[in-house]
């Protein structure tokens, strides 16, 4: 099959990593991945950003499928279940709250900047080198944060990927489910036929 | 069922709509239908099953063609 430009975004996933780790500022270029798939899906009413240019799908369909990571065995069924999708999704929006309310706290004065990166939620771990000073505390506090989701969501899909399919994080993907949401809100099923 | 057509049949209840299937079908006969699930062109599926490989939810079967 003929590769097309977006097939090669996977690039662009994995330099997004490499570069919040020596420069923390660059996380907030991890925002397009936040915005581009709701933009998109209100927009046309469908996944075209899952579908097509989720650099970090793709990034997991090379490393378990063409280099072999990947176990290959089918997710368990509570994963693909509704509860599950939609349980993590609100979760996760939970904790993306969170971090907006610490940058809003270092943004108000009332705490000051951690150059931290938390794993999973949990494991705060020293990022000092990754940032340089040269912007305002809360910029940098949002970058810590963003980068934390960032991180921590390649590491669950990273796992995932290991353990069963190459691309299992789409199954319970929160970006993935929201815009499935979206799309389904939007569907005409007289339109579509069957 | 008998030892006819195989054709790709998906469980549009689960199916996440992330197009892993779409990727990998040789005769795009699978396609994502307004974000909210992928369906199958029977006229064009040629029963490989490598959609059923790819497919991360594992909601895509291998199923006999209705004659």
């Amino acid at each position: 099959m003929k590769k097309r430009w977006y097939d090669y975004l996977w690039i662009a996933s994995a330099l997004y990593l490499i570069l919040g780790f020596f420069n923390i500022l660059f996380a907030w270029l991890g925002l397009l991945c936040f915005f581009l798939p709701l933009i998109i899906s209100i927009a046309t009413g469908s996944k075209a950003y899952c579908n097509r240019y989720c650099g970090r799908g793709q990034l997991f369909g090379l490393l378990g499928g063409r280099f072999g990571l990947s176990r290959r065995h089918d997710v368990p069924r509570w994963m693909k279940s509704k509860g599950f999708r939609y349980g993590f999704l609100l979760f996760f929006l939970v904790m993306f709250g969170q971090m907006l309310w610490n940058t809003a706290l270092v943004f108000s004065g009332a705490r000051d900047l951690r150059e931290a990166v938390t794993l999973l939620w949990t494991f705060r771990l020293p990022w000092h080198w990754a940032y340089h000073g040269g912007a305002a505390p809360w910029v940098a506090q949002f970058a810590f944060g963003f980068y934390s989701v960032m991180l921590t969501s390649t590491v669950l899909g990273l796992g995932t990927m290991v353990l069963f399919k190459p691309r299992s994080w789409c199954v319970y993907c929160p970006m993935g489910t929201m815009t499935q949401l979206i799309c389904r809100a939007k569907y005409r099923p007289e339109k579509v036929g069957k | 069922m008998g030892k006819g057509k195989r054709l790709a049949r998906v469980d549009r209840e689960h199916c996440v709509a992330c197009g892993c299937c779409v990727k990998v079908c040789p005769k795009g006969a699978i396609q994502v239908v307004r974000g909210v699930f992928a369906r199958v062109e029977e006229s064009l599926c040629v029963g490989c099953g490598k959609c059923a490989g790819a497919c991360p939810a594992s909601v895509i079967g291998m199923e006999g063609a209705e004659r």
